[in-house]
């Protein structure tokens, strides 16, 4: 059992899901008249998944360079909050904050290029998806 | 309907005007994305499954097979360029490719990839036209303890084949099975893992899963660095891209090595393309005069592993058009398609959708040859895509991925959805979890657990009935046994170990 090892926090990720899954599974029905009931399926993969993962607590020894993945964690975050101004500002707006993020902070663009960017994707999607193919925007 | 006239209907059809545009925007689109590092065609046939509920079916189908079988084709001009390969099945082309292109013969380079992989590609085609019609008339007899007996051994088959762990495969089948089971169940109607969100009661759409998990996970990932890489000199002039009469004669034994490794590995769930080509590759330096030579710039060892990732489309298709079972991530999300088009991919597909199967063989026939068109003389125009700046790139995609799951359930629930999605893909690739597993648990996940019940219904709750018949007994015997495999090879290295 390695401490430091992403396997062992990852194994205990899952080792609680398999035991939510587990745990909620038993509350359904698991044999009737009918034969199976809901929670048979699901108990019985809940349980293998509880046992893999106790394998990989026990066993994962590999190593993961997070080199960069503060980048890859701002760039979700982003669009996360993209998601969330969805509602408030309707998606062409926020899209376009997205991109306009990306192109800045992410690849250190001058503001103006990134604007640019952000006005010609937002409405080139506008273009597209509405006009060309009338598929509505969230 | 016998072969010849199954394909002369085929023709007839795909030659329609609009199945020949749909045909070329979808090898335009596969080559375009298999050039491009760090975006494969699950992701892009993933993101664009939603737009194609506008389409006919045979159209849609059309198209994204062509993405499929063109990201092949394209993949190769990384890695023979840049020495990145454009999707994993073009790993092997950098060892050799590059090398060629180092020494001044990328044209030559290029030119004998294309023309493998049109070969191999039509030779994959050829054996889907064959072997899928007889595959379907005998699977006729499955019933629900076969199909769960068969569908085990494809996720086993997958699991085994998937990463470097197959514990860690496993856990993502799992991961993929449970997600299956959010929602109403339908035999109980019992709501299940919906955290009393009503958004969950009809479940979570493979779409948002897919799109998520695949083309989040890879722009996330790709956004870890600003990577600058330097771009080969790109030939011009459809002679400076011919390969010679000797690299011809050279390449033999590697059309035909590639075309019958690939298609016979891509029946196989969870070969995959990856596989088909270093497998190939492997035999062609074995078998080769010049074994030396390899990695230092072969033209065989350029064909071969080219030849093998094409031909393996073919295979590929044959599992999930006659049996329902997809081998690999964008086999389920054709699947998936399928399925959202309103077909039932299995035994009964191709007698009850005769149109929609030999159009699709016949558009693979038209499809290779555009490729070898688009492959040779366009080859610089297409190597332009890679100066599309990151930064205008990856905006777009996260927009079409919005796009597209919005369209499919006109809920911005779902959009937050694909959020986590994203990251969970991301976190797998960072934790080394193959995200293969997790899709195609997804996909089969709901017909797994119905055969399941079915067959227990069927015995009165006898697990005995996946064992009492035969040919469910055969493939849950070669599951385990799959599954078993990692634990054989473990105690034969540690019994050479003691006798060493």
């Amino acid at each position: 059992m390695r401490v430091k090892s992403p396997d062992f926090w990852s194994g205990l990720a899952l080792a609680a899901l398999g035991g939510y899954i587990v745990y909620t599974a038993r509350g359904w029905e698991y044999l009737g008249q009918d034969g199976p009931g809901p929670g048979f399926f699901p108990l019985w993969y809940g349980i293998v998944m509880l046992v893999l993962s106790a394998i990989l607590v026990l066993t994962g020894k590999s190593e993961a360079s997070w080199k960069g993945a503060g980048r890859a964690f701002a760039a979700w975050a982003a669009f996360a909050v993209s998601v969330a101004l969805i509602k408030l500002l309707g998606f062409l707006i926020a899209f376009a904050a997205l991109t306009f993020f990306i192109v800045t902070v992410m690849y250190r663009r001058p503001p103006v290029t990134a604007a640019l960017v952000a006005a010609g994707v937002a409405a080139g999607f506008y273009v597209v998806f509405p006009l060309a193919l009338g598929v509505a925007l969230p | 309907m016998d072969v010849l006239a199954g394909l002369m209907h085929g023709f007839a059809l795909a030659l329609q005007p609009a199945n020949l545009l749909w045909c070329f925007v979808g090898c335009a689109l596969g080559t375009i994305v298999g050039i491009m590092p760090g975006l494969g065609p699950p992701a892009t046939i993933a993101m664009l499954l939603p737009l194609t509920f506008l389409m006919n079916p045979a159209s849609a189908m059309i198209m994204l097979a062509g993405i499929y079988y063109g990201a092949k084709y394209g993949g190769s001009t990384t890695s023979i360029l840049l020495n990145v390969p454009g999707e994993s099945a073009s790993i092997v082309t950098c060892l050799d490719g590059y090398q060629m292109a180092k020494k001044g013969r990328a044209g030559a380079a290029l030119g004998i990839a294309a023309i493998a992989s049109f070969v191999a590609g039509t030779v994959g085609v050829l054996g889907l036209m064959f072997i899928a019609p007889p595959l379907a008339r005998f699977a006729l007899a499955f019933s629900s303890p076969e199909y769960f007996a068969l569908m085990s051994l494809g996720l086993a088959m997958v699991v085994l084949l998937a990463g470097h762990s197959i514990v860690k495969a496993l856990l993502a089948m799992l991961v993929g099975l449970w997600i299956s089971s959010i929602g109403t169940d339908l035999f109980s109607s019992t709501s299940r893992f919906t955290f009393g969100r009503m958004e969950l009661l009809s479940g979570i759409d493979f779409v948002v899963v897919a799109i998520g998990v695949f083309a989040l996970g890879e722009v996330l990932g790709n956004l870890e660095a600003i990577e600058k890489s330097q771009l080969l000199p790109v030939p011009k002039g459809l002679r400076n891209l011919l390969p010679t009469v000797q690299d011809l004669k050279d390449s033999r034994f590697a059309f035909a090595n590639g075309s019958i490794v690939g298609f016979l590995v891509g029946v196989l769930p969870g070969g995959g393309s990856t596989i088909a080509s270093f497998i190939s590759y492997g035999i062609e330096k074995a078998v080769s005069k010049r074994p030396e030579q390899f990695g230092h710039g072969v033209v065989e060892g350029v064909a071969a592993p080219e030849g093998a990732n094409n031909s393996e489309t073919g295979g590929a298709l044959v599992p999930l058009l006659t049996l329902g079972i997809p081998g690999s991530g964008t086999t389920a999300i054709l699947l998936a398609a399928l399925v959202l088009w309103g077909f039932k991919p299995g035994p009964l597909f191709i007698s009850e959708n005769p149109s929609l199967f030999w159009s699709l063989v016949a558009s693979m026939y038209i499809g290779n040859l555009m490729l070898l068109v688009l492959n040779l003389p366009l080859v610089p125009l297409f190597a332009q895509v890679l100066r599309t700046p990151a930064y205008v790139l990856y905006p777009v995609i996260f927009g079409v991925s919005m796009v597209g799951v919005y369209s499919v359930s006109g809920s911005v629930f779902d959009i937050g959805l694909l959020a986590g999605f994203g990251l969970l893909g991301y976190g797998m690739r960072k934790l080394d979890f193959p995200s293969a597993p997790l899709i195609l648990g997804l996909v089969l996940g709901g017909a797994l657990e119905r055969a399941l019940r079915q067959s227990l219904m069927m015995s009165e709750g006898s697990l005995s009935i996946l064992v009492a018949r035969p040919i469910s007994a055969v493939m849950l015997s070669l599951a385990v046994l799959v599954l078993l495999m990692p634990v054989f090879s473990r105690i034969n290295a540690w019994r050479q170990k003691l006798l060493s």
